[in-house]
């Protein structure tokens, strides 16, 4: 079975949870529409999701779907996030052209591997160029690297992708989620 | 080489389209989004110019933030090959005020008529449905286009899909706006949204 190391600091300074800090910050800035592709770093945020009254969690079958969803949510009056680990950016690639030419609020969250203590080789070279494709793509990067930082991180973000419609990745570092090992 | 007693791709469109009231169309890449333009320009029209595999999902976020709103996808059949993973979002999330219809030439005719997966192997009305979307439908006459253009009004019995067989004649270029800002921005505004 998969499971995580136990990440050192999973505590922000006021004790919640990194990630009940990010549902508190998409919440506040009124997100509607969640599309994802699972990963164990984003689970409990996804579980968060799925209870909620106010937020639909939708599951894609891959990630470049999620771009397209967030620019038809935009034109119907949502706004949205999307979760995915760093080897479904790749996957992304030619929709992140959307978001310049139909200018809608773009934010994902991105669980990081291939970094920090990664045991799997093949989740390297993807993890690796994560930043530079974003980066390329036209999308700024911010990155937590540990669960202080989260709400401040989380604050800029949301801020500059709904309000001045910056698109934006924030990359949630391997050290903030916990290396990825087997266990038997 | 288009066989017989198929059908016209713009008397197709302009059928879905006729009396379209409050409907929101999405044109895929291709000759599709020309097709919805040639039917007549309206501000709930979103063309799309790239961006290939994407029309569904386009129309899955507006059905989701719109559920009571028609939401109608017009796409071609390669458009609709390329994003086939999102005929099984659809069929998860079962928004019932979205309709999809692929015009179906079995070829990629923006690029030279190349022959698509749907013309000897692929019957997206079985993925469709496969999927979950089990009012599915496979078209091939105009009083089917009818009844499918009537469909698409009632948001609460989708999601449907109609995969309609048209003849892989080239017809004359009718280019809608390639702004995409325009675009979007044009159909918030009718929808009642102000600019950020």
């Amino acid at each position: 079975m998969h499971a995580r190391a136990d990440a050192a600091d999973t505590a922000t300074e006021s004790g919640t949870r990194w990630p009940d800090d990010i549902f508190a910050t998409l919440q506040r800035f009124d997100v509607r529409q969640v599309p994802y592709v699972p990963d164990a770093g984003h689970a409990t945020l996804i579980q968060r999701v799925l209870e909620s009254p106010t937020m639909r969690g939708i599951p894609l079958t891959t990630e470049e779907e999620g771009v397209a969803l967030l620019a038809g949510a935009w034109a119907g009056g949502q706004r949205g996030v999307l979760l995915m680990q760093s080897s479904g950016v790749g996957n992304c690639i030619n929709m992140l052209s959307l978001i310049p030419i139909l200018r809608f609020p773009f934010l994902t969250l991105v669980t990081m591997r291939g970094e920090w203590g990664e045991f799997n080789p093949w989740q390297v070279p993807m993890g690796s160029t994560t930043q530079g494709v974003f980066e390329l793509s036209g999308v700024k990067v911010l990155r937590a690297s540990n669960a202080a930082d989260v709400p401040a991180v989380l604050e800029a973000a949301a801020a500059q992708a709904y309000n001045a419609l910056t698109p934006t990745a924030v990359l949630l570092s391997q050290r903030l989620i916990g290396a990825k090992v087997f266990t038997k | 080489m288009s066989k017989a007693n198929l059908l016209d791709r713009r008397q197709v469109v302009s059928t879905l389209l006729a009396d379209r009231k409050d409907v929101v169309a999405i044109g895929g890449l291709g000759a599709s989004t020309n097709d919805i333009c040639a039917a007549g320009d309206h501000a709930r029209n979103f063309y799309l110019w790239g961006g290939m595999g994407g029309a569904a999902m386009i129309g899955l976020g507006l059905a989701l933030a719109q559920p009571r709103l028609p939401v109608l996808v017009i796409t071609g059949d390669g458009e609709m090959l390329m994003g086939m993973g999102s005929l099984a979002t659809i069929g998860l999330q079962k928004p019932s005020n979205l309709s999809i219809a692929v015009l179906d030439n079995e070829a990629y005719g923006e690029t030279g008529g190349q022959t698509s997966h749907t013309s000897a192997a692929v019957d997206l009305v079985g993925v469709a449905g496969a999927c979950g979307i089990k009012d599915s439908r496979a078209v091939t006459t105009m009083a089917e286009v009818e009844a499918f253009a009537k469909a698409v009004h009632d948001v609460a019995t989708g999601p449907r899909f109609a995969n309609i067989k048209i003849d892989s004649a080239n017809v004359e270029r009718i280019l809608p706006t390639r702004d995409g800002t325009y675009i979007v921005n044009r159909m918030r505004g009718d929808l009642g949204f102000q600019p950020i």
